[in-house]
């Protein structure tokens, strides 16, 4: 499985408000199966999780530390923010990446935070650090990897025009599905399998994590135009009230291919990297990266719930923005490199300075041995 | 030229002057809607002032009504030569005398904060305070609105007794006028507070703690009708629906729970048909073949503070049209498919070219379009209908269409259009259906501006010699 599968969603005429389009999907029958209860949701973006031993842990999203389950033995995660909860223990008991879906005991039910797992994944991303002992690199990042590892992201509220465009938004009769273009640029992607779900669940859209790129967008993008309806009543095109109907049948059709086409071409076309996360029955539940491609190219990561034939139950996603993409890109090479810079500067066509500059402004300069770096760049430049 | 941008400036005030109210609607807040108003009525009033004072004879809501008549007084020098002040003078007190006193005494106290207060506007307050037919009550119900107008135009209360009511509460032991009495003995005595008026009695009733219940069934005889039908579901009593107007009714049908409004369909549906037979009163049954589309989307669920009111009027006016229409010859098409008018609530896109599309095809006399014109499931296909429809396949004018838009656009300054070869009137009650039709004909656009303003001037007379009789 490699790429989005949205079949059995068809695309109904979009919403404009400001620089927001809103692109509905509806379903011609629910999913059979499956549904997204609102008690799965209870508590949506500050969740409340059951630990065991009648503790629970709070945790805001995005979180600031992930555990590093690439090494052995027990792992334990913080949880960047706490609430409430007296006599928590400092870190959770972490065994799997797993427990971010956890199976209600005695239950079949299956308990995941929204868009955590998705972000688990990009923050998780070739966390371990350096796997080769080169000695351009600190020794806090041999030892512990990437960690801390962290990202900044917008609440849906917090993006201008957005609640509004959310709040007068006109749900379809059947609908399981929404995309939403800030600015025409495809932000993220939602999708339920039954319509009453959606009905409940459209209202957490406000609520969720956004992108930088999508706040900057509706921050400084101008008002999008509405694609209008236009029929051609050039000579003899329309005769009679049925001819009419179908100029106005196709009117729907065309919007319909243009969409798919044009606008969700880079979220349904990219091939991702599935990771199964957990099997429910004859559903699936996996999180997707992007290839971190540098073609300027719109790369989401998201989770997804698929049935045995590989079609979205479940879908949400989130649009990275162009400094994510460059990390994921940096992260990738380096580590098919096995961290040496010199190597990764050759593959990357450029130099060692350049790769150095580009570390440091992803954010991750605190991983290099400043002297070792600075002594080699020296020698560089001498020889 | 000149003079169709003269009509179309005009006819874009009159339909925001009967549709907008200073609230919030479903997509702009009250200070947008605010500030789109205010920027208008100045527009009209400097640019065409006789018009703007004429437009206090039709059919224009309280809200507006009250802001014209204050742009009136507050620029009472621009009204020209004294033939026009008189013009204004008796539109304004003709005004004055139908709108709901508690709009009245806000306009005197708008005024007083505007520092207003040329002769014009004295002898007006004073025409009108005279002509209150209980002025004790008023004293009672409206106290500081009175105090302010009274105090603003240096009158004197019509009798001593109020006079002293009002501005020396302590000189008199006892009052002669029951009303005035029963306030004075409210303040020690709990059987006093149910000769009061509902809203003074109301804070009577919290001071000497009486329970909600206990008040609400005695005070019953002295409610107004409105309030009687406000408090019904506390109080358990029942309000006479058959004398309450179509778009009230309607809205107080939209309140009801679903599985009430099953129970009580026959009497809801008796009501509401009683109600529109009497709005529709001599035009009842000449409108010939006639299909309406009417909107249930989403939107038409208004806002906190105009709860479903667009809702409410297509629902008026689907009970409305069917009186209008032929018997037997009227079609209600819902952007949701649904066909229960009773059952309706807002939910769903709005489809209206698909609809009016079906509504075609009834091949009808007349087609009526009740909707916020904002078409969305595919946006613009209703107007490219129309349009089409227009130019291939009737130009013989066949079918007449018009829109009716019970929701005032801020940012477009007028209610949304559907398309240009579709007149669209305002509407803010059911009831005024006819009069807005007649209007919206000089929205397509070929009319000119004489041809308007003999329009107004007949509705100016009806009014005047309705308002003197």
């Amino acid at each position: 499985m490699t790429g989005i599968d949205l079949t059995g969603l068809d695309v109904r005429p979009a919403q404009v408000w400001g620089g927001v389009r809103l692109v509905p999907l509806v379903r011609a029958e629910p999913v059979a199966g499956l549904r997204l209860g609102r008690e799965v949701y209870e508590g949506w973006g500050e969740a409340s999780v059951a630990v065991g031993d009648r503790t629970a842990y709070t945790s805001y999203i995005p979180h600031g530390f992930v555990a590093d389950w690439t090494g052995t033995g027990e792992e334990r995660a913080a949880y960047g923010t706490r609430l409430g909860g007296e006599g928590a223990p400092p870190g959770m008991a972490v065994r799997r990446p797993q427990r971010m879906a956890k199976r209600r005991r005695g239950e079949r039910r299956l308990r995941f935070l929204p868009l955590h797992l998705a972000l688990e994944g990009y923050l998780a991303l070739h966390f371990g650090g350096p796997s080769v002992v080169w000695d351009d690199w600190s020794r806090e990042a041999l030892r512990r990897g990437l960690s801390p590892r962290a990202e900044a992201a917008y609440a849906g509220w917090s993006v201008p025009g957005l609640a509004e465009a959310l709040r007068i938004f006109e749900l379809h009769p059947g609908q399981c599905g929404l995309l939403l273009y800030v600015a025409d640029a495809l932000a993220a992607a939602f999708v339920v399998p039954h319509p009453e779900d959606y009905r409940l669940l459209h209202p957490t859209l406000v609520e969720d994590l956004y992108g930088e790129l999508v706040h900057q967008y509706a921050h400084y993008g101008a008002p999008v135009p509405e694609f209008t309806a236009r029929i051609r009543d050039g000579a003899g095109g329309i005769r009679t009230l049925a001819d009419l109907r179908a100029a106005a049948r196709e009117q729907e059709r065309a919007w319909a291919v243009a969409h798919d086409g044009l606008m969700a071409r880079d979220l349904l076309e990219t091939p991702y990297a599935f990771e199964r996360v957990y099997r429910m029955g004859s559903f699936d539940l996996y999180r997707f990266l992007p290839p971190f491609l540098r073609g300027g190219q719109e790369q989401h990561i998201g989770e997804l719930i698929t049935d045995h034939k590989g079609r979205t139950a479940y879908l949400k996603s989130f649009r990275l923005s162009e400094n994510q993409i460059r990390k994921g890109h940096l992260l990738r090479r380096l580590a098919a490199e096995d961290w040496h810079l010199g190597r990764t500067a050759e593959a990357l066509g450029t130099s060692y300075e350049e790769v150095v500059r580009r570390i440091r402004a992803a954010g991750l300069g605190s991983l290099l041995d400043a002297h070792v770096v600075a002594q080699r760049i020296r020698e560089n430049q001498e020889g | 030229m000149s003079e169709l941008v003269a009509a179309e400036d005009v006819l874009l005030f009159v339909n925001a002057a009967v549709t907008a109210t200073g609230q919030r609607e479903f997509r702009s807040s009250a200070e947008e809607q605010r500030f789109s108003l205010g920027f208008l009525h100045e527009y009209v009033r400097v640019n065409y002032r006789p018009v703007y004072a004429a437009a206090l004879a039709l059919d224009v809501n309280h809200h507006n009504a009250a802001l014209i008549v204050e742009g009136l007084l507050r620029t009472a020098g621009e009204a020209g030569g004294a033939e026009e002040k008189r013009a204004e003078g008796r539109l304004i007190a003709a005004r004055l005398a139908m709108l709901p006193p508690q709009r009245v005494y806000r306009l005197f106290r708008a005024l007083r904060a505007a520092g207003v207060n040329n002769r014009r506007t004295r002898a007006i307050v004073r025409g009108w305070l005279a002509a209150r037919p209980d002025p004790a009550l008023d004293a009672v119900k409206y106290r500081t609105g009175v105090k302010a107008a009274v105090r603003h135009v240096h009158g004197r209360p019509t009798d001593p007794e109020t006079g002293d009511f009002l501005f020396a509460p302590g000189r008199r032991v006892r009052y002669g006028n029951a009303l005035l009495d029963a306030y004075r003995r409210a303040h020690y005595e709990q059987s006093a507070v149910y000769e009061l008026p509902f809203t003074v009695a109301e804070g009577f009733a919290a001071k000497h703690g009486v329970p909600r219940a206990v008040f609400l069934e005695r005070i019953a005889p002295r409610m107004t009708r409105l309030e009687r039908l406000r408090t019904e579901r506390a109080s358990g009593a029942g309000a006479e629906l058959a004398v309450m107007p179509l778009t009230r009714l309607a809205l107080y049908v939209l309140a009801l729970p679903f599985g009430e409004r099953v129970e009580r369909r026959a009497e809801l549906t008796a009501a509401l048909r009683a109600s529109a037979r009497r709005a529709a009163g001599p035009y009842a049954g000449s409108w010939g073949r006639l299909t309406a589309v009417l909107d249930d989307s989403f939107s038409s669920s208004g806002s906190a503070v105009k709860r479903r009111r667009p809702l409410a009027v297509a629902l008026g006016c689907h009970f409305l049209l069917e009186a209008l229409a032929a018997p037997g010859a009227y079609t209600a098409l819902w952007t949701s498919g649904g066909d229960d008018p009773l059952m309706v609530r807002p939910y769903g896109p709005t489809p209206l070219g698909t609809r009016i599309l079906d509504a075609l095809e009834t091949e009808p006399e007349r087609l009526v379009i009740v909707s916020d014109g904002w078409d969305n499931a595919p946006p613009g296909l209703a107007g490219e209908v129309l349009r089409v429809w227009r130019a291939r396949l009737d130009p013989g004018r066949g079918t007449s269409v018009v829109h009716l838009n019970p929701v005032y656009d801020a940012d477009g300054f007028d209610v949304r259009r559907l398309a240009a070869s579709v007149p669209t009137a305002g509407m803010r009650d059911a009831e005024d259906l006819a009069a807005l039709v007649e209007i919206a004909q000089f929205a397509e656009g070929r009319t000119g501006f004489t041809e308007l303003r003999a329009y107004l001037d007949r509705r100016v007379e009806h009014f005047l010699t309705e308002a003197g009789a």
